[in-house]
């Protein structure tokens, strides 16, 4: 029998409906499983094990009044970046350490409502910033694959965690690539949506144009129904966009016959031989499945790396300036004066890939830079969003690596930033057009996973999803776990 | 002084008069215990995201139409990035290069009559921040959030005022246009309406603005006033004994009546403008625009025009009862019941009396204890000669103290004017009679005494004497019947 752990959230839905199994005890098991695996990867920082019980009871009650859902019952692990109710919400920061959120965000919210039940929450590169969940002021997380790598970053705790099977589905967030790299560096599917799709309200914003939440899971199926719970307009949220929520999980297996995809010519500039072939693979199975391929080209979006590293640090700068010591989060033990306050809790608080950023981000808004910088980067922006644009006139997804490379060692990167940012170089374009994403496993290199992606034009996360799910029937690639955690 | 041009431009905060906060569903009103009006938001928790204010956005335009301005099709919110420990988020959600309201206009009267029209260069939505509080806290510094995120609209205008007398000419048109829009309630003492104002001076004939200094926070006209004379004379008598004006600015004590300097130009903040992410830009449609327009009030120069055609008013006089819209509603039911044949008369009334006792008590118009209807009725008895002017004043007082009617109050002092000719001529043959030497010395052509005749018989009927009459009747007694020589 396959391990619960191992089911779909349809497979586990449909046992909770028929009482097979309780939520209680679906929620005992990933705990379990939690207890005996999350220290030798330090994915979760926070365990609401005592609340998930609770939530789980709740939950069968529900399901014993007749009630169903897809997410009903169903335990997930959120990103410590949303903002949940009574529970610590850290952002991986010392800053936050202390923070106990007084409301939820309304992914939370909504998630919550649909019956699902948080076991805890997931590690991350500090306030979102890294790819390799190495900034964590909690410490690095291990990538399940192998525990000397990185599950990549910033969702990692996520990631790893999805990939462990600590949960049903993790929550994440995509800034740069912040889901759709992890889920590959680890094996799992993941989906950025459309921003705009997803309310930011009550995730704590690193770059707030940019910043878009979405889920990792086992497979497309599984985070098409997690979508469907998450996406929507939302009135706190003046970004998010007000447009109906398609039925994801209905739409899934619309035929693929016809559908043109387009090969993203410039990720395949450098990529190794055994990455390019694997995508190329990938495209045999889609020419298989009756779509028509074509090669396009991006030719900004080469520029889209140096236009994100602007862009995201100039809006943290100013986002991270409400972390003074004044009213939450850490505050330096004795100031003498105010600018000792600001100094030493924002010095002390903050690790240093953080201040890398806000001091970036504070010099290219400065006078007499901004236009070089700032403005550039912005009008750098629109060529990359008339690039995928006109991309989109030709074909109806664009495909490629999500990564150039597999996950790399612990300590690798970490001290050479350029270096570490260009892993997020095929990633970045769809953040800065707001399209939406997803990475799915594709194959492995050296036992490590690699990740194919799907970018497609603006809400059309369906047709993404469907995509995923079709490759997903004809390929196995998700269905591997890493060594240990099967 | 006489040597040199003054240059003067204000930027005015306005606070709109909107029930929530511009960002948040914070309530606005004004003395709540501190941070008992500030929620998540103005409170900048992690995760929190703004949502703009209709209302605001419909006010701001509801002040750019009645300014004759454009309004923009599309503006932009901006963060203005600083920190302070009233500054929760530590930027200021203000609009910068794209403003909601661009140029526009408005005309003042100067004291000699003349009309000048002042340049508006834009007005834009921002948030206010909150305040420190010190007293009755020791070695620490309390932070009231009440006001963080409370919607203000800044009125910035051209350097088009050329002395103090005309920056605060200006700063009460503004003020009384915003009360006319009913987008402020315009209480300086709560600091609903405020000021900054930039001031300059250059040699006279000069093209070219000299170095200015922004005077911050002004909270009433005569505190505007005196501060800019004062920084005019401290910028000529700089220039003049050698020194040069920096850039810099300063604050007002209003209690040593001078200008401070605060910061200067080198020690400012850089602001780090830029595009708020979390807010889109602000798209106006043209039906909303005309949809405001439909709801803007009759305007004060409008208004004023009306009554000096209709009412045969002065200029001044129509200004002065236009100065806001519950003066010049009282005037009309004034006149709507007198006749605007007597609109002069009502006029008269409303800005002496009724001011003055306004003023003295310290009460709004719209709190008057003689309500336009009694005021009428008092008129109405002058106008009847039932009373006489100075009498009226007496009525006026009366009625204001006991909040009785004009004709209660003639009735139960027996204040009714003689106006029966033969009552009045034996009063004054009484008079005659009584005072001998001063009638010979009259004769004699010592015509001052006229006045003490007229006195003693006022005395003697109490003041009740129909003066006309009075008049007519004494210079032909005192003549003796004949002609006067």
């Amino acid at each position: 029998m396959t391990m619960l752990h191992n089911l779909s959230i349809g497979e586990l839905a449909d046992r909770l409906a028929g009482r097979q199994i309780s939520s209680v005890e679906l929620t005992r098991h990933f705990l379990a499983r939690i207890e005996r695996l999350n220290p030798r990867l330090n994915a979760l920082i926070t365990l609401t094990a005592a609340e998930a019980l609770a939530g789980a009871a709740a939950a069968d009650r529900r399901l014993a009044a007749g009630e169903r859902g897809r997410l009903l019952g169903i335990p997930l692990i959120h990103k410590d970046i949303f903002c949940t109710d009574g529970v610590r919400t850290s952002c991986g920061s010392r800053m936050l350490d202390n923070f106990i959120a007084p409301y939820d965000a309304t992914v939370v919210t909504r998630l919550k409502s649909a019956g699902a039940v948080m076991l805890g929450k997931a590690n991350m590169d500090e306030f979102a910033m890294g790819s390799s969940n190495e900034t964590s002021y909690y410490g690095p997380v291990k990538n399940p694959w192998d525990t000397s790598k990185v599950p990549g970053g910033s969702s990692g705790g996520s990631a790893a965690a999805a990939a462990a099977r600590l949960a049903a589905y993790t929550t994440g967030t995509d800034t740069g690539g912040s889901i759709r790299q992890p889920a590959a560096l680890t094996g799992v599917t993941g989906v950025k949506p459309t921003y705009g799709r997803v309310s930011r309200y009550g995730m704590i914003a690193f770059a707030s144009s940019l910043d878009q939440a979405g889920v990792l899971a086992a497979s497309a199926a599984d985070a098409a129904a997690v979508l469907q719970v998450m996406a929507g307009f939302d009135p706190k949220d003046s970004t998010s966009v007000d447009a109906p929520v398609p039925d994801y999980p209905a739409l899934l297996d619309a035929p693929l016959k016809g559908l043109k995809i387009g090969l993203l010519r410039e990720f395949f500039d450098g990529l190794e031989a055994r990455n390019a072939a694997l995508i190329k693979d990938a495209l045999k199975v889609y020419t298989s499945l009756g779509a028509d391929t074509m090669e396009v080209s991006l030719p900004h979006l080469p520029l889209s790396v140096p236009t994100y590293y602007v862009v995201a640090p100039a809006e943290c700068s100013s986002n991270l300036s409400r972390f003074d010591g004044v009213r939450f989060g850490y505050r330096c033990p004795a100031p003498v004066d105010l600018n000792d306050l600001y100094k030493r809790s924002r010095g002390e608080g903050f690790g240093a890939e953080v201040k890398r950023r806000i001091m970036t981000g504070t010099y290219v808004l400065s006078a007499g830079y901004f236009d070089a910088y700032y403005l550039k980067a912005q009008k750098v922006r629109r060529l990359i969003n008339d690039d995928f644009r006109a991309a989109f006139q030709k074909v109806d997804l664009v495909l490629g690596p999500t990564t150039p490379t597999p996950a790399f060692a612990i300590g690798a990167k970490i001290d050479d930033p350029v270096t570490m940012y260009l892993n997020d170089i095929y990633t970045i374009g769809a953040n800065l057009a707001g399209l939406p994403g997803i990475s799915v496993p594709c194959g492995l290199v050296d036992g490590l996973p690699m990740g194919l992606q799907l970018i497609g034009p603006h809400f059309s996360e369906s047709r993404l999803l469907g995509a995923a799910h079709q490759f997903q029937r004809a390929t196995a690639w998700h269905t591997k776990a890493p060594g240990g955690y099967e | 002084m006489a040597n040199w041009d003054v240059v003067i431009g204000l930027e005015i905060h306005a606070q709109l008069a909107t029930k929530s906060k511009i960002f948040s569903g914070s309530a606005t009103a004004y003395g709540a215990p501190p941070n008992s009006q500030a929620d998540l938001v103005d409170l900048a928790y992690p995760g929190v995201l703004p949502v703009l204010n209709a209302e605001a956005v419909r006010m701001a335009v509801k002040f750019g139409l009645a300014i004759g301005a454009v309004i923009a099709r599309r503006s932009v919110f901006a963060r203005k990035n600083y920190f302070y420990p009233d500054l929760p988020k530590g930027y200021q959600i203000s609009q910068y290069e794209q403003p909601v309201v661009g140029k526009g206009s408005l005309n003042v009267v100067l004291d000699d009559g003349a009309v000048k029209t002042i340049g508006v260069t834009r007005a834009h939505l921002e948030e206010d921040a909150g305040k420190s509080l010190h007293e009755g806290l020791a070695h620490a510094t309390g932070i009231d959030l009440n006001r963080a995120g409370t919607p203000l609209l800044e009125i910035v205008s051209e350097p088009d005022m050329r002395s103090a007398k005309e920056a605060v000419a200006y700063m009460k048109k503004v003020h009384t246009l915003v009360r006319y829009l009913e987008i402020c309630d315009g209480n300086m003492q709560e600091g609903s309406f405020r000021c900054d104002a930039n001031v300059s001076v250059r040699p006279r004939g000069e093209a070219k603005f000299g170095t200015r200094a922004e005077i911050k926070n002004l909270n009433s006209f005569r505190f505007v006033e005196k501060a800019i004379q004062y920084e005019v004379a401290r910028q000529i008598e700089l220039i003049e004994s050698g020194g040069k004006v920096i850039q810099e600015t300063r604050l007002y004590d209003s209690d040593k009546n001078e200008t401070r300097s605060m910061r200067s130009k080198e020690e400012a903040n850089d602001y780090r403008y830029f595009p708020d992410p979390d807010l889109l830009p602000v798209q106006i449609e043209e039906t909303f625009i005309e949809a405001v327009r439909a709801t803007l009030p009759e305007l004060p120069d409008e208004k004023a025009a009306r009554f000096a055609r209709d009412f045969a008013l002065s200029a001044y006089d129509a200004g002065v009862l236009c100065a806001s819209r519950e003066l010049g509603a009282y005037f009309e039911a004034v006149v709507q019941t007198l006749g605007a044949a007597h609109a002069k008369l009502a006029a008269n009334w409303v800005m002496g009396e009724l001011s003055s006792a306004l003023n003295r008590d310290n009460l709004e118009i719209t709190a008057s204890r003689v309500p336009p209807a009694a005021l009428s009725g008092l008129l109405a008895r002058i106008l009847d000669a039932t009373i006489s002017g100075k009498i009226a004043k007496d009525v006026f007082e009366a009625m204001w103290r006991d909040g009785k009617t004009a004709d209660d109050i003639i009735e139960t002092k027996g204040l009714k004017q003689i106006t029966d000719t033969h009552a009045i001529e034996g009063v004054i043959d009484a008079v005659i009679a009584a005072n001998p030497k001063q009638l010979a010395d009259y004769r004699a052509g010592k015509d001052k005494l006229f006045g003490f005749f007229v006195g003693q018989v006022m005395k003697a009927t109490e003041g009740k004497a129909n003066p006309a009459q009075l008049n007519e009747l004494l210079k032909a007694k005192l003549s003796g019947g004949k002609e006067p020589v």
